[in-house]
């Protein structure tokens, strides 16, 4: 029986032939990030052997640079964990600072057919590489990093295929929007996307998919390898890997086509990602207090190009705070370059270092009682931002570059065209 | 593994973020009890007797890897069981030793303060109040074993993996 893409790689590294659903099966993990929230009081144990030193990647990615002195004595615990186990890919507050979803693109830590954990749940984030990859529980990376193994449970595979092109105005975000809005959560189940229309997608925003693809709540979300995501992991790393395409007879639960080219700007209403998606149109004038660019989700180069696209020229609307946080050191040194920092800062932008930051309600832009907010981030959950009566609209860069500019929710189309 | 209690019950879609808020994210794992649902039912975790039983909606502990499983286990809850549980949110239930089984139906056929009688290795969940019976999708032996083991911090601290006292301070 033919195996989907999550199969075959759960099957290769298990040492099986075949993997079904249902099957729960011991994985070999090449790839193991711990980060600064593991390293925490009331997360942390005191680890006295690893796997081996050269599979971890340590990051400091959650609470930096360090808001306070639990976080600064979490950060020393991981720096100390670090030297004791010599391990040589860690990002501290630095030149290689990032969100560590930000880093395995960066660095090329996901390749295709590898498996990837991290104890943060948008680590599905590595599946665009064409690689297995989970976000686990903070035991399981603690296992994970002593054993270089962790078990997995095969769901069934939901198949995405993306056909047509975005139209101008219209990103990734929207088209995740579309299928969370229209398809709910895909607990249990896999994710697999692929189609024609990929090739028209950067590799950025294919990120910005298998990222959001946490809150389908999919066990893992996996991209086809094509000739452009090949030469995007060659360009960042040595290590040799063979990409893995699904079988011609692989078993799908459904097959679902999206058409790119006829989605519009989207907006997630407040407290929940799925089921929620409205037409930017049905929430037009709605007042924010907060616009947020940044996150695993939509922190790259290509978002802060197209957010100082839309802002070009124009100011932030008075009374409104625009917050945009590369998502790593690399794409604000690329923004640098390019520009598009000094735009977002001329029309107002407040740009904070390559941090989690306010996604999580953790510094950085935390929202007050009853404010509302739209952001580019990954969640909208009750209260995730700050304050519970704080409300969360969720809408692509573009949206929310757009709103920031009026003041209230807006169709960025009305800028970019 | 056998509880029998009072049930509580919460909607679909609960989410890790009103189980652990972020407010409460770094203080102590007791402390942290009394935040659970304070965001979509204030007072409730005060009402909690250990042994209760949870039934959840769908996909119970959609969001993040936060260990909100601990939350539920140290509030005095024995079990969760729902239609079906977000699979980051199940792998922190085995991970801290709090049995969460996933059972079709479970939702409807219970209303809060109805009496359960769940049978995790035999995977029947039983409203006592209202005579029904329910088949809830077995747990694997290798997941069974851990929540056994009581958690995945034991079986490592058995073997010294891991210190039974963290570095933090």
């Amino acid at each position: 029986m033919g195996m989907t893409i999550a199969e075959k790689i759960l099957a290769a590294k298990s040492g099986r032939k075949q993997v079904v659903p249902g099957d729960v099966v011991t994985v070999q993990l090449d790839t193991v990030i711990l980060f600064d929230n593991n390293f925490m009081p009331s997360n942390w144990r005191d680890i006295q052997r690893v796997c081996d030193p050269e599979r971890i990647v340590v990051v400091f990615d959650h609470r930096v640079p360090a808001p306070n002195q639990l976080a600064a004595g979490g950060h020393r615990t991981g720096r100390e964990f670090v030297k004791r186990f010599g391990i040589k890919r860690f990002h501290d507050v630095g030149r290689e600072q990032g969100i560590s979803h930000q880093l395995v693109a960066d660095y090329g830590y996901a390749v295709p057919g590898s498996t990837l954990v991290c104890s943060d749940s948008h680590t599905c984030s590595g599946g665009v590489f064409n690689c297995l990859a989970r976000g686990v529980g903070g035991p399981d990376i603690i296992y994970a990093a002593v054993k270089g193994e962790t078990w997995f449970r095969c769901g069934e595979t939901i198949r995405y295929e993306l056909e047509g092109a975005l139209s101008k105005a219209v990103t990734a975000k929207d088209a995740f929007l579309q299928i969370a809005g229209v398809h709910g959560d895909h607990a249990t189940q896999n994710v697999e996307y692929g189609g024609s229309g990929i090739a028209g997608l950067s590799i950025n925003a294919r990120k910005t998919i298998t990222t959001m693809s946490a809150e389908l709540s999919a066990e893992f979300a996996t991209f086809e390898c094509d000739e452009a995501l090949t030469q995007w992991v060659r360009a960042r790393t040595k290590q040799p890997f063979e990409p893995v395409k699904p079988d011609a007879d692989a078993q799908y639960k459904a097959v679902r086509k999206v058409d790119l080219s006829a989605l519009e700007p989207l907006v997630a209403l407040p407290d929940s990602v799925v089921n929620n998606s409205q037409p930017v149109g049905a929430l037009k004038g709605t007042r924010i207090d907060q616009a947020y660019i940044g996150s695993c989700a939509n922190g790259t180069q290509d978002d802060l190009e197209l957010a100082a696209a839309v802002v070009r020229g124009k100011r932030v609307a008075p009374g409104v705070r625009l917050i945009v946080v590369p998502a790593s050191q690399t794409v604000y040194r690329d923004a640098l370059k390019s520009g598009a920092i000094a735009t977002l800062v001329e029309a107002g932008a407040t740009i904070a270092p390559p941090t989690c930051g306010a996604c999580g309600g953790g510094h950085m832009g935390v929202l007050a009682a009853e404010e509302t907010c739209i952001t580019s981030s990954t969640r909208n959950f009750k209260g995730r931002m700050g304050e519970p009566s704080s409300r969360v609209f969720m809408a692509s860069p573009a949206t929310v570059a757009a709103s920031a500019i009026a003041g209230t929710i807006c169709d960025p189309r009305e800028f970019l065209n | 593994m056998k509880f029998k209690a009072r049930v509580w019950k919460v909607g679909d879609n609960i989410n890790t973020d009103l189980i652990l808020p972020n407010r409460a994210f770094y203080l102590t794992p007791e402390e942290q009890v009394s935040y659970v649902f304070s965001a979509n039912r204030p007072g409730w975790a005060e009402q909690v007797q250990k042994g209760d039983i949870l039934i959840g909606g769908k996909n119970f502990g959609m969001g993040s890897s936060r260990p909100a499983a601990r939350s539920l286990r140290n509030l005095g809850l024995s079990c969760l069981v729902a239609p079906y549980i977000n699979g980051l949110f199940f792998r922190n239930a085995v991970n801290f030793a709090f049995p969460a089984i996933e059972c079709a139906g479970v939702d409807e056929a219970f209303d809060e303060g109805d009496i359960a009688e769940v049978d995790v290795l035999a995977a029947r969940v039983r409203n006592v109040s209202k005579g029904v019976e329910l088949s809830a999708r077995p747990l694997p032996d290798q997941l069974l074993s851990i929540i056994a083991a009581g958690g995945i911090y034991p079986l490592l601290e058995k073997e010294g993996s891991i210190s039974s006292k963290g570095l933090s301070r």
